[in-house]
């Protein structure tokens, strides 16, 4: 009896999975770890984010080809009182994946649940622009209006990362209104998403989205196994492949390997400047001038590691936006010029000299330092080979330590024992007031001197007040402003040295129709609805 | 001494003269890119081509030689002599130093010594030499590596303990210490050898590994283990690639052959 | 049943001797390496300094080793509570209850394949006049062990052979050196010499009196191998995506998970307490016959 039951229900299943008279389809391809969560408010690793943004329906989506703002679940909404009141008015008729209806209750029930003091997550402290809880009004059945205690600076944006969960739904977080529910989860091996039958949107014809039955994620961390498994065809996307796979894959699998362009990705490295770090009185005083600064980036080849480490699939970067951020980036910067005599002229009126091919400051001390980066990246150990050679020719002499990552967070975050970081910066908010913790002076991800008191110097002030400026503006066009010239700061003092902008890098399966790989996460499915591939055939797995 | 002997020894006096001659030669040879030459084929110019650098591959397998050849062996050495002092004298003398030496290898065998490791690195001082974290490797290697072999060399001395020749030596009046010593020592000798010949590899690729934690030699020192690395990814090996592997098989070979045969001892 | 009692208890109690002692070293290097402490998602600049200092109070809890050893001593024992992994957020025992079936499939199919494979070079090896296959057998030995797991994986897993097995290739090379040697002294014996010249059948020899008087020294062995191929578990688990325990184990030692981490320990030490006990009481067995 249990047995036939178990058989009734996955038939049901897998017949309601596909619409009638046609065979299922399955879109495949791996996670690179566990999701951490399947609770969408609690996001903060991207395995969850993936689940998030496959199963989560939002009130407002960023279109991540176009970059602007598309209505979803809300079919309008106004901005108020400089972006401290944001009213939502919602389509009618929607429901949940396990069928309760969806309606403004559900909308004010999720932020209630998201500005809870003990929800600790990215998504949520974006939000949280006073200590004071938002007011949520339910005005009727399709309208919610929310008020902040201080203005959100790029408020709608940041509903792109809040998915809606039900207030009444007894399977709680995983009824959903994305075009993909949950259907199981093996840990270790694999999460199977399943197409939510009451996904709201429809294609011209009238086709209720989305096209591909099935997702299945594969628990992956192996990226060499998981290219094996794409150039067999048993997985039909990777999300981010790196440069060499990608010349490997466009040798062999024409049209599969896709190059979007500067992403939002950028190597960097940063000086510590911390006055109570551990290090020497007279290294301190080298970091802590940003002509030293300015002569290390005007030593360093930037075209090199673009063309040699990413084999042309990136470019030099200017400064903190990447030139895939169209509005936020300022058009009239430049990567500082690789220009080895230029650099030797502003070590030399810093009182830098040259002694048999190495370099000494003032006071007769050779210019050693290390620079520490994460163990196990291939491309940043390359780097970190890179300006060994690139400083040598200045005199400098660069020791690269390759750490751990936990250990290279401890001395970064906490003991500051360490002298030049290489790391990369990953801007996740096309928004920079999501870095708002990296630029103010007295923030803990200030990375180069966190955690001041008062700002160390009169350029962190101009930053800090700059910051805030564009924080309280509601105009974008006076907030792009104010960002511009922080940016203008960031590249004169240069506390950050930029180094390239990666491309994005995708390998999707020429078999998949609709594809439009874009740099913005997550690059290869940002258009899942819409994606269509062959039905999958019995022995494809 | 045997001719198989004699060349061994020559082909490993070979390898280390050329990789310390790669040194003296050119300070910087393992280091210097030919950033217009990345992933060059073989030529007169670079027998061997260059790395995804520019590096020059003979330059840099020679460099790593100088090291690699030493530290390997020195370690595997040393993991066996206390494999054999604990595993032997456990098996040898029983009792409650039986039972000691059998809990202390069962810890070691089971205890997470990774964090040691990374204990240990993070005490060096940030511009430490790039060879001071790779002998720390091979000096920790050394000493936590010992564990496996001294259960399986315990097991052969108790076999031993009640061999022939050690109840007749017993009778004879001779005293454990010189049992021990002179007649069961020897005859485990093929066991400790099998035991030193399989850590070297082991050894090798260990340090490999534990670069990817950043636990060998940094940048730009090459190693034998991080050039191993480049065959991590099968697809991305040419011909050239597997000349590291080649020289890490050739002297484990000679130093099998270099060893003196077995004598038997009864 | 009370020479059973006698014989065990003392055994039983140095097993739970050796666990205590293992998991507070165990908990003690975790602490003092470093790294203990951070958390990755510190990088995250969306995070408000409430949720920061939230992050750094989630690992508080387990900066005292002794408080932390104490407590988790006194749930495991009392309530059978291995605890929570702090970075997967999920009960230990389920995760044991689901990644051990994997690694015993793995250990057991790589001891079995690796000691197979060893018997199966070392004896032609032995056997054989023929330097060509003595120096075969020697090369493909040295290559296993020159080469790193991640390529012998990829290898394995491109020509479609079951990933599972790769334990045996790791194994394999690390008993073929002892096999080959005890078997050399072995086949060198008298008793075997005279059985050989007086026509005696190969497997007959190999069966009836070379193994027989290998088997205290195998049977040794027999129990390292399973630390030998936990030990290789763990990098083959992470490589290929297994989900044993060994995958488990990496993963805690890159997060620092120091629960998830001490309670590895513990299963590891009583593994390898049982096999190596059954192996010298086999071996004693063996001998008394």
């Amino acid at each position: 009896m249990k047995r036939s039951f178990v058989l009734v229900a996955t038939l049901g299943l897998a017949l309601s999975s596909a619409p009638a008279g046609r065979a299922a389809t399955e879109l495949r391809f791996c996670l690179r770890a566990e999701p951490k969560t399947f609770d969408p408010l609690l996001v903060d690793d991207g395995n969850s984010e993936t689940i998030r943004y496959l199963t989560g329906g939002v009130l407002i989506r960023v279109n991540r080809k176009t970059q602007q703002l598309t209505p979803e679940l809300a079919a309008s909404w106004d901005v108020e009182r400089q972006g401290r009141r944001i009213t939502f008015h919602l389509r009618p008729k929607l429901k949940f994946s396990d069928g309760t209806p969806f309606s403004a209750e559900d909308v004010a029930f999720t932020m209630k649940r998201l500005m809870d003091p003990e929800t600790h997550s990215p998504t949520a402290d974006t939000f949280r622009s006073s200590d004071v809880p938002p007011q949520i009004t339910v005005s009727s059945p399709l309208t919610v209006s929310i008020l902040f205690g201080a203005p959100v600076a790029g408020l709608e944006r940041l509903f792109d990362q809040v998915a809606i969960t039900s207030a009444r739904s007894p399977l709680k977080t995983a009824a959903v209104l994305g075009p993909y529910s949950v259907e199981a989860y093996k840990p270790g091996v694999e999460v199977l998403l399943v197409r939510n039958p009451n996904y709201w949107k429809m294609d011209a014809q009238g086709v209720r989205l989305p096209y591909i039955d099935r997702i299945r994620l594969e628990i992956q961390q192996n990226r060499d196994i998981e290219l094996v498994r794409f150039r067999r065809g048993e997985l039909d996307l990777i999300n981010s492949v790196d440069a060499d796979t990608y010349d490997d894959l466009a040798r062999v699998m024409p049209g599969s390997a896709v190059d979007a362009g500067a992403s939002l990705e950028a190597e960097m490295m940063w000086f510590n400047q911390v006055p109570t770090a551990p290090l020497p009185a007279y290294k301190l005083a080298w970091f802590q001038s940003a002509a030293f600064r300015r002569a290390v980036s005007e030593a360093i080849n930037r075209a090199d590691i673009c063309r040699i480490v990413y084999r042309g699939h990136a470019q030099p970067a200017e400064g903190p936006i990447s030139p895939a951020n169209q509005f936020w980036f300022n058009a009239s910067l430049k990567p500082h010029p690789y220009d080895v005599a230029s650099s030797r002229r502003r070590l030399e009126n810093e009182g830098f000299r040259v002694r048999n091919g190495l370099l000494y400051d003032g006071d007769g001390h050779l210019v050693e330092f290390s620079l520490a980066t994460n163990a196990g990246n291939h491309n940043r150990e390359r780097i970190a080979s890179m300006l060994q050679q690139d400083l040598q020719a200045v005199g400098i002499r660069l020791n690269v330590v390759t750490l751990d990552f936990p250990s290279l967070i401890e001395r970064i975050t906490q003991t500051f024992n360490y002298e030049a970081c290489l790391l990369a910066l990953t801007n996740l908010d096309l928004d920079p007031n999501a870095q708002m913790n990296v630029w103010l002076s007295s923030a803990s991800n200030h990375q180069w001197n966190p955690n001041q008191k008062q700002p160390a110097t009169e350029w962190e002030a101009q930053i800090d007040k700059l910051m805030r400026a564009q924080a309280s503006a509601s105009r974008a066009e006076d907030r792009k402003r104010h960002f511009d010239r922080v940016q203008q700061i960031v590249w004169e003092q240069a506390p950050f040295l930029y180094l390239v902008t990666k491309n994005s890098l995708t390998a999707i399966s020429p078999d998949i129709q609709n594809r439009s790989p874009v740099v913005l996460t997550p690059q290869a499915f940002w258009n899942v609805e819409v994606l269509r591939k062959p039905p999958t055939s019995a022995g494809s797995r | 001494m045997k001719k198989p002997q004699l060349l061994a020894i020559l082909v490993l006096a070979a390898l280390l003269a050329a990789g310390v001659a790669a040194g003296l030669w050119h300070a910087d040879s393992h280091a210097r890119q030919f950033r217009e030459l990345p992933s060059a084929r073989p030529s007169s110019t670079f027998p061997l081509g260059t790395d995804d650098l520019g590096r020059d591959r003979l330059a840099r397998l020679l460099y790593a030689t100088r090291l690699s050849l030493l530290l390997a062996p020195a370690a595997a050495l040393i993991a066996t002599l206390l494999a054999a002092l604990a595993g032997g004298t456990a098996g040898y003398f029983g009792g409650w130093w039986d039972n000691c030496i059998v809990r202390a290898i069962d810890l070691m065998l089971s205890l997470p010594w990774l964090f040691l490791l990374l204990a240990a690195r993070a005490l060096l001082p940030l511009n430490a030499p790039p060879v001071a974290s790779l002998v720390m490797t091979y000096g920790l290697l050394a000493v936590l590596g010992w564990a496996g072999p001294a259960r399986v060399i315990r097991a052969g001395t108790r076999h031993l303990r009640e061999s022939d020749f050690a109840l007749q030596a017993s009778a004879e009046g001779c005293s454990e210490l010189r049992i021990f010593s002179r007649h069961l020592i020897p005859n485990l000798k093929p066991v400790l050898l099998a035991q030193l010949w399989t850590t070297i590899p082991v050894f090798i690729l260990a340090e490999a590994n534990l670069g990817l934690l950043g636990l060998s030699a940094s940048e730009p020192f090459p190693t034998w283990g991080n050039l191993l690395r480049e065959l991590q990814n099968p697809f991305s090996i040419r011909p050239v690639t597997l000349a590291p592997l080649a020289v890490v098989m050739i002297s484990v070979a000679c130093f099998k052959l270099a060893t003196p045969p077995q004598e038997q001892h009864s | 049943m009370r020479k059973i009692v006698k014989t065990l208890a003392p055994r039983i109690g140095t097993l739970a001797a050796t666990a205590l002692a293992g998991g507070l070293l165990t908990a003690f290097l975790v602490r003092v390496s470093p790294g203990f402490d951070v958390d990755e998602r510190q990088l995250d600049p969306r995070l408000s300094e409430a949720s920061r200092h939230a992050l750094q109070q989630e690992h508080a809890v387990n900066r005292n080793v002794l408080g932390f050893y104490t407590h988790r001593l006194e749930r495991i024992v009392l309530h059978g509570d291995l605890g929570t992994s702090s970075s997967l957020n999920r009960p230990i025992s389920q995760l044991f209850r689901e990644r051990l079936p994997v690694t015993a499939q793995i250990m057991a199919i790589g001891i079995a394949g690796g000691w197979t494979l060893a018997f199966a070079l070392a004896l032609p090896a032995v056997m054989c006049r023929s330097r060509v296959v003595r120096g075969m057998a020697g090369l493909f030995h040295q290559a296993l062990l020159c080469l790193p797991a991640a390529a012998l994986a990829l290898i394995v897993f491109d020509l479609g052979g079951p990933v599972r097995a790769l334990v045996a290739l790791v194994i394999c090379p690390r008993v073929f050196e002892y096999v080959r040697n005890l078997l050399a002294e072995a086949y060198a014996q008298p008793h075997i010499l005279t059985a050989r010249a007086k026509g005696l059948a190969g497997a007959r020899i190999f069966a009836r009196h070379v193994l027989p008087s290998v088997a205290p020294q195998l049977l040794a062995l027999a129990g390292v191998s399973v630390s030998i191929a936990f030990g290789a578990a763990i990098p083959v688990e992470a490589l290929c995506d297994l989900p044993g325990i060994g995958q488990l184990a990496w993963r805690a030692a890159i997060a620092r998970d120091l629960p998830l981490l001490v309670a590895i320990t513990f299963l590891v030490i009583v593994v390898t307490q049982v096999c190596n006990a059954a192996s010298d009481w086999a071996g004693f067995r063996r001998r008394q016959a």
